[in-house]
């Protein structure tokens, strides 16, 4: 059982990190679709 | 004296005749402003003085002075704004926007209409009817046939089923499509069944929370997916133990159980279904996780033309690759979810000692005998050719 707590718990890690990476990498829908005189902040 | 009144006229018609016009500015004081109002009458509105708009109220324009219909700012011509709407309307018309991206210049997409009504009817209700029916079908299944038992019971021995790596890549594929599955299905019933019940605001909330969940949990749906497929593919290939494995309905039809190596034809099927679908509900959706930059539907349609002759859509507007993506996502997820409740029930409360295989790895060895025996004679082989069966085989408790 172990593993499967251990599984789940880098579960949420590498969601986490996907999250990161992605919005960091500037993959967002906002940020592709937008023309560069739209301010997204 | 005629001399002198001929040269006073001269003088007079020369005067007249060479005059600028902005020597009209003393009798017409909009010369310069071409007749529109000047800074003077703004200031005398701005200070509340009495302005005569005559010059405006008479100015209605002039249809004699409109540009030729091939001018930069003529009429439309032959093309009415009705017209031009339905270019609008069927993405049929030249539209410049500032924004980037395919989905920009389409401003109007009816096919959309029947996405949405596809998904709020159809998929939704086939969803339910799948759902609620393998559910129905499992717990008729459970109280009719019972648990499957270990015929004679428990060896009391235990054999290593699954290594730590096996199950660690199955339980992140377990946990991830679970929790795909709950986000999905709020996402897809939200709006049927949460915002009558709980309202908007929990929906919102749930919705939310369902769609980051979603988007990310994915990548390890994905990732492991593939790991999946290259840990067991090799015990995975069909043979034709499988078919005699079929024949007798896993063990249901008949008496005594059918040879199996380490996975029987059941347990195949689970393998490549979840490997053939999550690998098509991965495609549709990365394509959905990347909106527009991965249309695959019109090319995968124009090779299903071009081979089995059907007749489906091969030029898709941007947010039709999308819809499609969508409904398919939804189709062979719904798919998958009905098919993954059976392989849960089979291997929780259906069957004594299937748990074991995937919770601590280690399974009865008269259970493995049962359902996996081919499986056992070639482990305790290799067992006995190595160490003699010690690290393979033990008591049960130690």
């Amino acid at each position: 059982m172990k593993t499967m707590f251990f599984a789940f718990a880098m579960t949420i890690v590498v969601s986490f990190g996907a999250y990161f990476v992605l919005s960091n990498m500037g993959l967002s829908s906002a940020e592709t679709q937008s023309a560069p005189s739209v301010r997204l902040d | 004296m005629n001399l002198k009144v001929i040269g006073a006229a001269l003088i007079a018609f020369l005067t007249f005749a060479v005059t600028p016009s902005y020597a009209n500015e003393a009798t017409d004081p909009r010369a310069t402003t071409g007749g529109a109002q000047t800074l003077e009458d703004i200031l005398a509105r701005q200070q509340g003085l009495e302005v005569d708009n005559t010059f405006r109220r008479q100015n209605q324009g002039n249809p004699d002075n409109a540009q030729p219909t091939s001018g930069a700012l003529g009429s439309l011509g032959g093309i009415s704004d009705a017209d031009i709407y339905r270019g609008i309307r069927f993405s049929d018309v030249d539209i410049k926007v500032s924004n980037k991206g395919p989905a920009a210049e389409i401003l109007v997409q009816d096919g959309g209409m029947s996405w949405l009504l596809t998904r709020e009817n159809q998929i939704r209700q086939y969803a339910a009817y799948g759902l609620g029916g393998i559910l129905v079908a499992l717990t008729a299944f459970y109280f009719i046939r019972g648990r499957m038992t270990i015929e004679g019971g428990p060896s009391g021995e235990t054999i290593e089923r699954f290594k730590n790596f096996e199950r660690f890549g199955h339980w992140c594929l377990a946990g991830s499509f679970i929790m795909l599955s709950i986000t999905g299905l709020i996402l897809l019933f939200g709006r049927a069944v949460i915002i009558p019940i709980f309202g908007h605001q929990v929906n919102g909330a749930l919705a939310n929370f369902s769609i980051w969940v979603h988007n990310n949990i994915a990548w390890v749906f994905m990732f492991s997916l593939v790991a999946i497929f290259l840990m067991w593919v090799k015990h995975n290939i069909p043979n034709k133990l499988d078919w005699e494995w079929l024949k007798m309905g896993g063990g249901i039809v008949g008496s005594g159980h059918p040879h199996a190596k380490k996975f029987n034809a059941g347990q195949k099927i689970i393998f490549w279904m979840t490997i053939l679908l999550g690998a098509s509900v991965s495609l549709s959706g990365l394509s959905l996780l990347f909106p527009f930059e991965l249309p695959m539907f019109a090319k995968t349609f124009g090779i299903m033309n071009s081979v089995l002759g059907t007749a489906f859509p091969t030029d898709l507007l941007a947010h039709e690759e999308m819809q499609y993506a969508h409904l398919w996502h939804a189709i062979v997820a719904i798919t998958m979810m009905i098919a993954i409740l059976a392989h849960i029930y089979i291997g929780s409360v259906g069957m004594e000692g299937a748990f074991d295989a995937m919770g601590s790895g280690q399974v009865d060895l008269e259970w493995a005998r049962q359902h996996h025996d081919l499986w056992v004679e070639e482990e305790q082989a290799k067992a006995a050719a190595s160490s003699g069966g010690t690290q393979t085989v033990s008591q049960a408790g130690k």
